[in-house]
């Protein structure tokens, strides 16, 4: 390593999340079309724009579904780099294990407001076949295991999107920013969702920004999680590692073991993320009592606490939900097949100025929009 | 003065509405700027759209009117005046108020007239045309609540917590079905003097159009603490 690189290391290691912690708002916005009709990246830009004042600059994101057609079936890897050691450690690691079809530096453009930027790659990949035919494990879990080895073991690299079919876009700056940065204005899809940070306890570094994924699971999550130490142990014990130090981290794998390992809906993992309070749960009918009461029972410590509002995206879907007490805001909109949220109204208002509803849902009461289709442009 | 709001940022809108010279003020275009009229007095607004946080937070005297809906903590810890909005509202309306009046046409989120108070002859007021979200009242020290439920007159109005941790003040509303969750150091009751809700549905009803004979001809509940000041032996004065 030459003393450039080192340097380079250093400053990147050091604002790393977890190794400065600053005690300390956000904004999220996402729309689906029901339809599966290819919608604009940059209306969720310009939404984002109407609630700048939600975010300081240090950190935006973007998570788009559908967008990349040509390459349907292949996971994409989206890679923040330190340095073109940790590359080449990581494509070694990866081309071992998948059969890469195409791989590429990210287009971005340079923009006022956005610097420090990693290296960012992308890499369109299927699983090796002797690699199938032999892992014990099944596809989905192999592939979330390489994503946790790289994040992990390999120092200087971060998968910051492994999904098929869709693609997350973050950094640090003010989210619009982020937007002209990765040239967001050059993909469509059938689902998109944003985020605007404003960092309470770490420093923000590109990879700490939002959206978080996993496999095809996004989040875009403001708030601030207090149940996060318990949260991270429960998820430890089934091979999750926490390498963020950051509460949305955490929530991304509860929905990922929740709903794809233990194949929960995801009403139901909003039961057990945000459920009702005992007292309101002795007032339900018996069958929904127990229902409710079994869940909590089994997944206790899965109870996400402290303010959150949250939009999860996933293939052929969105969730918004809000922490149980709504002590964060949330308004959802419709117009036609396609279904808003967003962190105040109006952010949907700049984008869909007339929508045919709009409502605040309550607290723990999920809005979930999903493809007509699924097997239209969600696959 | 009629201002064009559209892409301008809040500070901009909030120095030229403060900076004017006139008493009354249109603002156009208006989509999510922050702490519009913010301590302001002796104006009259108009604002068309969707302002955004905190409008009207620590309003000293005006008349704001909005066509379209709120967002949250609209007139946060007010002091005087009066907010119409002729939509819904967000969460946290009123919150901390002292004094002055917040008419809200439709729906209004959760934690309307949290931490309400009132001393004196400074009695905060708020009334909702349709229904209010969970943890209404929460911790309120003072001031009036009205819910009115309109289009919601099958069902229950106010949510769940209701009067969580209130203490002082009061929470009219126009429904036969009473909470029943509400806390044990609040009691509701079926409203036979409607002196104090009269002028308020009147003043409601002059903005929106709706009868008030009608409205207040039906049966109201009142919310309010069993005890005054439960909490002023908390910290001193102590019975031993």
């Amino acid at each position: 390593m030459d003393e450039v690189e080192q340097m380079l290391t250093e400053v990147a290691e050091k604002n790393r999340e977890g190794n400065i912690r600053i005690p300390s708002g956000c904004a999220v916005c996402g729309y689906f079309s029901k339809k599966g009709r290819a919608l604009p990246a940059i209306d969720a830009v310009d939404a984002m724009s109407y609630m700048h004042d939600r975010s300081n600059g240090l950190g935006g994101g973007f998570a788009g579904y559908g967008i990349y057609p040509d390459f349907p079936d292949h996971y994409a890897f989206h890679i923040f780099y330190d340095n073109e050691r940790a590359r080449e450690e990581a494509e070694n690691f990866l081309q071992i294990r998948f059969d890469i079809s195409n791989m590429e530096r990210i287009p971005t453009r340079k923009v006022y407001g956005i610097s420090g930027a990693p290296l960012i790659w992308r890499y369109f990949g299927r699983l090796q076949p002797e690699i199938e035919a032999h892992t014990e494990l099944d596809e989905e879990e192999y592939v979330c295991q390489s994503v946790i080895h790289i994040n992990t073991k390999i120092k200087g690299a971060y998968v910051f999107s492994s999904g098929k079919n869709m693609g997350v876009f973050k950094g640090v700056g003010f989210p619009e920013d982020v937007g002209e940065y990765y040239r967001l204005g050059d993909y469509k899809g059938y689902c998109w969702t944003a985020h605007g940070r404003y960092p309470t306890n770490t420093p923000g570094w590109w990879g700490g920004a939002h959206p978080f994924n996993i496999l095809n699971y996004t989040i875009v999550h403001n708030g601030e999680i207090s149940s996060y130490d318990a949260n991270r142990r429960f998820m430890e014990i089934y091979g999750y590692k926490c390498t963020l130090l950051t509460d949305t981290e955490v929530i991304t794998y509860i929905i990922d073991y929740l709903h794809r390992k233990r194949g929960l809906t995801l009403p139901d993992v909003a039961k057990v993320i945000a459920p009702p309070f005992w007292s309101q749960i002795e007032r339900m009918d018996a069958p929904e009592r127990e229902k409710l009461t079994t869940l909590r029972n089994m997944y206790a410590s899965l109870l996400i606490t402290g303010p959150f509002s949250i939009i999860l995206g996933y293939t052929g879907g969105m969730m918004a939900l809000n922490d149980r007490l709504k002590l964060r805001s949330m308004v959802a909109a419709e117009k036609g097949d396609v279904t808003y949220v967003s962190s105040e109204e109006c952010a949907i208002r700049s984008i869909c100025p007339e929508p045919d509803r709009i409502w605040s849902p309550a607290g723990g009461e999920p809005v979930i929009a999903e493809l007509e289709n699924r097997e239209g442009g969600g696959r | 003065m009629v201002i064009d709001a559209k892409n301008m940022n809040y500070q901009t809108l909030d120095r030229l509405v403060k900076d004017s010279a006139e008493r009354d003020i249109v603002i156009e275009n208006v989509m999510g700027q922050r702490y519009i009229a913010a301590g302001a007095k002796g104006k009259n607004i108009k604002i068309n759209g969707i302002p955004g946080n905190a409008l009207g937070a620590y309003l000293n005297d005006c008349m704001i009117e909005v066509n379209g809906n709120g967002q949250d903590a609209l007139g946060d810890t007010m002091n005087a005046g009066t907010i119409v909005i002729h939509g819904n509202c967000g969460d946290t309306a009123g919150y901390g108020m002292r004094d002055g009046r917040i008419f809200v046409r439709g729906y209004a989120g959760y934690r309307v007239g949290i931490h309400m108070k009132e001393y004196g002859e400074h009695i905060p007021a708020i009334v909702v045309g349709g229904a209010a979200g969970a943890y209404l009242g929460e911790y309120q020290a003072g001031g009036v609540i009205v819910v009115l439920g309109i289009g919601s007159e099958d069902r229950q109005c106010v949510g769940d917590f209701t009067a969580t941790g209130m203490h002082g003040g009061k929470i009219y509303v126009r429904s036969r079905f009473v909470p029943v969750d509400l806390p044990a150091w609040v009691e509701a009751h079926k409203v036979t003097d409607k002196s104090e809700l009269e002028p308020l549905v009147r003043e409601f009803c002059s903005y929106f159009p709706y009868d008030a004979d009608v409205l207040l001809s039906h049966d109201y509940f009142v919310i309010a603490p069993t005890v005054s000041k439960i909490y002023k032996t908390m910290y001193c004065n102590r019975p031993v």
